[in-house]
């Protein structure tokens, strides 16, 4: 940090944690509207946060004997996992495939996927009875014929494969240059294994539902859920690195000084390519579950009117439209085209959990989520949001750090 | 009592071994082809009989010290509980519906709702800490000392019996009936609910005997009963048993469940699930190979075409 003797000297504080300013710019700096909101979240999220964990799940929300599962698992944790593979795909295609011109990718690909999971276990943890026994299917009792274990050891040894995926950014910021020289020869491994895991956990996650076949609706229930769950998660990933790439343009835009707009503009091509192509291959196999299960005669049902509204609007018109934007070179559209497909991948994991589940019952025993259960989701975002932000403007995530620029790994 | 099948999995053990050292090995059945432990306990409960006086409630939450628990007077007094169906939850294991009679309204039918102890049973499937255990005598017992409380084993049970403590904030629950587990691991011991009963609905034994005595029942008595023996099949067969006089879907009963064990279900994703793990590393191993070399040549390619263009110049 010589390079900054002519002004006042930096305390490791304010250059590495304080973006270089003191204490009270650095709070000046930070009174902007976005804050503002997030404040409110906060200030309104946090203690109810507490009053789930003091006073239990009974009083903070809907759940009940007939409905175990609601928003937290259905969005916090399917939905959240689902649309997080972003990290998994963009490192699949640049470190095994060798798809070198989507490098600057990477690293927000997979910040963006590790605080997706992290987060989703944080959400997680507020739905367990006994969140501080988290540790038990592994070293205490486990129970490795249960599909449920298959998914928390994978989501578990993930988080941490992926976090070691991001560890040269973080080495960089610290400048721990001889850990980091000796890190970046495993990134290979740990591309395979987040291949693995990947695929493991997010076919694994919606073959949860196997052992329901008497409580979903039969258009959600499927022979093929653990193939389905895994490739809608991929175009999942894939599409929320081009909405996440979007924002990051708008927002970070002055950490990526030596941008050029036709190469972003091109990568959101080459991804949209890639999306379109898994859209249609999942559009394909919901197509054959129909045929294969004989389901068709339920589509002319209030049920089946959902189902198409979720296939057909959040499937089949992203994949039409996401195939023409690739084939016209129209990267705004691919972005609107993402954001559409992603949102159907959110709701396939909230119909397959609340709206398809226990469709038999009357609806008084049906699960609506609580105001708390909805605040507690959308504070855990804001928190993963702030997170993102935080990491963004630190470390070398969308821009490379100026001292590292030989070291590609 | 379980010596069978406790051989059985010594010698399933042993095949992997055999196999190994190169001796003869037998075909190996699959688990569900078993018969499940052979001198199980099961009850028969004869709709037709019960006066819903709903001791059997109270008889349970005496013995399994529920809260929330009223004189015996009360429980036969009350009949506004009637009014609404009601389903086992966190201070109750067992409840009583009334349903009524399309054949005689002025007859209700009176069904009791507990755990049907299933042969195979979803709840032992899902759970990630192996809280559930099928015991030889026929109980499907629950270890609160390991549940973490993420609650699949109630969103994977098809008879909708598990259920939570909410309202426990720091060491919550799920509960259910426990077929008196210490009970009837005693010579002689019949569960709470069965001793109870005034008006024998309930008969406790073996569960072969069960069978062929509610076979016997409808034989023997031609109009009364529909000839279906709910639970010898149901999902792969449980250990509680009904009859009935009119079809079981009238009465409360989900009659749309198959007679396919729920765990089998999940047992031919978890077995690929297993393999993928060792051929996924070879595959993404090759397609790097394949990604590399590819670079490799292209680059030898670009660079004897260089070569070329200099020796012409």
């Amino acid at each position: 940090m010589e390079a900054k003797s002519g002004t006042l000297r930096l305390s490791w504080v304010e250059d590495r944690l304080l973006l270089g300013m003191n204490w009270r710019d650095y709070f000046k700096s930070n009174l902007t509207p976005f804050n503002g909101v997030m404040a409110i979240i906060l200030g309104i999220g946090i203690p109810v946060m507490l009053y789930r964990i003091f006073f239990g799940l009974g009083p903070s929300t809907n759940l009940s004997d007939y409905n175990p599962w609601g928003l937290w698992i259905g969005f916090d944790m399917l939905a959240g996992i689902a649309v997080a593979s972003g990290g998994f795909c963009i490192a699949t295609a640049v470190h095994i495939l060798g798809m070198k011109e989507y490098e600057s990718m990477v690293r927000p690909a997979l910040v963006g996927g590790t605080l997706g999971y992290f987060f989703a276990v944080v959400g997680l943890m507020f739905d367990l009875g006994r969140y501080y026994r988290l540790y038990f299917p592994f070293f205490v009792s486990p129970g490795p014929s249960s599909i449920l274990f298959l998914v928390a050891l994978s989501v578990a040894l993930y988080l941490h494969c992926q976090f070691f995926e991001w560890c040269p950014a973080i080495f960089e910021w610290l400048n721990w240059r001889k850990l980091r020289r000796w890190w970046v020869k495993g990134t290979l491994g740990f591309t395979i294994a987040g291949l693995l895991l990947t695929t493991g956990h997010q076919s694994a996650l919606g073959s949860l539902f196997l052992l329901m076949p008497s409580k979903l609706h039969p258009l959600w229930y499927s022979d093929y859920l653990s193939i389905l769950f895994y490739v809608s998660a991929i175009y999942g990933g894939i599409t929320m690195v081009i909405i996440e790439s979007m924002i990051s343009h708008r927002v970070f835009a002055d950490r990526l000084h030596d941008d050029d707009p036709g190469r972003f503009d091109r990568l959101t091509l080459g991804l949209g390519k890639a999306a379109a192509l898994v859209i249609f291959v999942y559009l394909g196999l919901k197509v054959l579950d129909l045929a294969h299960g004989y389901k068709w005669s339920f589509l002319a049902t209030p049920y089946g009117y959902w189902y198409l509204f979720e296939i057909l609007g959040f499937v089949g018109v992203p994949a039409l439209v996401m195939i023409y934007a690739v084939q016209n070179s129209k990267p705004v559209m691919v972005r609107g085209a993402a954001i559409a497909a992603a949102v159907g991948v959110l709701l396939n994991r909230v119909d397959t959990t609340i709206v398809a589940f226990n469709w038999h019952l009357p609806w008084e025993y049906r699960y609506v989520p609580s105001w708390m259960e909805i605040v507690i989701t959308i504070t855990i975002i804001g928190i993963g949001l702030l997170t993102f932000r935080f990491i963004v403007n630190r470390m070398p995530i969308l821009n490379e750090h100026p001292d590292f620029e030989e070291g590609h790994h | 009592m379980d010596n069978d099948r406790r051989k059985f999995m010594k010698v399933v053990a042993g095949l992997g071994l055999s196999a190994a050292l190169g001796a003869p090995v037998r075909a190996r059945a699959d688990s569900h082809e078993l018969a499940g432990y052979p001198n199980q306990f099961g009850v028969l409960v004869d709709t037709t009989v019960c006066i819903g006086c709903r001791r059997c409630e109270w008889a349970c939450k005496e013995w399994n010290k529920l809260p929330n628990q009223k004189g015996l007077k009360e429980y036969e007094k009350d009949q506004s509980v009637y009014q609404k169906l009601r389903r086992t939850r966190a201070d109750t294991y067992t409840v009583v519906n009334r349903f009524e009679n399309p054949s005689d309204p002025s007859k209700p039918i009176y069904v009791k709702k507990q755990c049907m102890h299933c042969y195979e049973p979803a709840c032992a499937s899902s759970c990630f800490v192996q809280a559930f255990t099928k015991r030889p005598i026929g109980a499907v017992t629950y270890n609160p000392s390991v549940c973490v409380g993420c609650r699949y084993c109630m969103a994977a049970c098809p008879f909708e019996i598990p259920a939570y403590q909410y309202y426990n904030p720091w060491t919550p629950q799920v509960t259910k009936c426990t077929f008196c587990f210490d009970r009837i691991s005693r010579e002689g011991g019949v569960p709470a609910c069965v001793a109870i009963c005034p008006a024998e609905t309930m008969t406790f034994g073996k569960r072969s005997d069960l069978i062929d005595l509610a076979h016997k029942k409808i034989t023997d008595n031609p109009g009364r009963y529909v000839n279906h023996v709910y639970g010898e099949n149901e999902v792969g067969g449980t250990s509680w048993m009904y009859l009935s006089g009119v079809p079981f879907n009238r009465i409360g009963f989900r009659t749309d469940l198959g007679t396919t064990p729920i765990p089998t279900l999940s047992k031919a994703f978890l077995s690929v699930a297993s393999p993928m793990y060792i051929i996924f590393p070879a595959l993404a191993v090759g397609l790097y190979t394949f990604a590399k070399r590819r670079e490799s040549i292209s680059k030898e390619e670009i660079a004897e075409a260089l070569k070329k263009k200099e020796g012409k110049k």
